[in-house]
């Protein structure tokens, strides 16, 4: 466990180092390009600020009220089609970057939140109700609500596949 | 009830838990929007207009694949894809990139790995590009039965 714990920490500060390495690479051969994505990155986290900040105080909210006991009977192997119903339901509800999320996600599993769960949440993040005028001017209303549909039942069935696979 | 009070936690150690957590994931994202932002700038959207070229199986499946490599804001995909279709991009091929856009992410697979698991995130990431195919031809189907 703990050399698992090491090999991510390692990850954690390799992959962002390689990034840099990459910027500095590419300043060299288009600086202007180069600087532009700085620039577009700096401005993605900044509006990120807000996001990270809500979902702090939504997992210590959710530190604070759940214990293990009680997110093993929400997303546990005993959740049932409730279970599948919340997933389902804070997937759509949830807003901001996925990379916001990832810790909440990593907390839960831990507390015992099947995968199945855990996919289907990350499944339905592509429905996003505040998006919805932009998809139906550009798709119409019928293809949004199949589509809703598709997606909807496909997170199910990719849960239940992952949790197949464990 | 003995239980519940050994269970429960102060309010800052919530807290405290929540702030150490988030932190442990600091560096990957930024390693992210760091390579998001490289994507932005030097993946022309041109580029992505140019590999449809009608074939409902091979346009789905580059609309996937395509979905895949991209991340963002789904509304961008959204933007995107009702652009592609006013070029002549088929419906299977833009729906499919919309749908993998969100649920397939190459970009985020570091982050998702080194959090969730390697195992889980590869799973996850695999089942969701084949489901981006089938979604996408179920929903068009559908819609021109309808």
């Amino acid at each position: 466990m703990n050399k698992q714990k090491e090999k991510n920490n390692h990850f954690n500060l390799i992959f962002p180092g390689l990034v840099v390495l990459g910027y500095l690479g590419l300043f060299f051969v288009n600086p202007s390009k180069t600087g532009k994505a700085l620039l577009l990155s700096g401005r993605m986290f900044l509006t990120l600020i807000p996001v990270f900040i809500v979902v702090i105080l939504f997992m210590g909210g959710l530190n604070y009220f759940l214990n293990p006991q009680k997110v093993k009977k929400l997303f546990g192997k005993e959740s049932g089609a409730k279970g599948w119903f919340f997933a389902v339901l804070l997937g759509i509800i949830s807003h901001g970057s996925i990379y916001a999320w990832y810790p909440l996600l990593k907390d839960l599993q831990a507390q015992g939140m099947k995968n199945g769960l855990i996919a289907a949440f990350l499944y339905n993040r592509a429905i996003k109700i505040p998006h919805l005028p932009v998809m139906i001017y550009y798709f119409g209303i019928q293809f949004v609500v199949l589509l809703f549909i598709y997606m909807v039942i496909a997170s199910i069935i990719e849960g239940l596949v992952i949790d197949l696979m464990q | 009830m003995q239980q519940q009070t050994k269970n429960k936690i102060s309010f800052s150690t919530a807290f405290s838990k929540a702030l150490k957590g988030f932190a442990t994931a600091v560096p990957i994202i930024i390693g992210v929007i760091l390579l998001f932002g490289l994507f932005r700038v030097f993946v022309p959207q041109s580029w992505i207009r140019s590999v449809f070229t009608g074939n409902l199986l091979r346009d789905t499946l580059y609309g996937s694949l395509i979905g895949s490599i991209s991340a963002g804001n789904p509304v961008n995909s959204y933007i995107i894809g009702g652009e592609l279709l006013h070029d002549s991009v088929s419906l299977y091929a833009v729906t499919a990139f919309i749908v993998a856009w969100v649920t397939v992410g190459l970009i985020q697979l570091p982050a998702e790995a080194s959090l969730l698991g390697k195992r889980f995130a590869l799973t996850r990431n695999i089942i969701s590009f084949v489901l981006a195919f089938f979604v996408a031809i179920a929903t068009v189907m559908t819609m021109s039965l309808l």
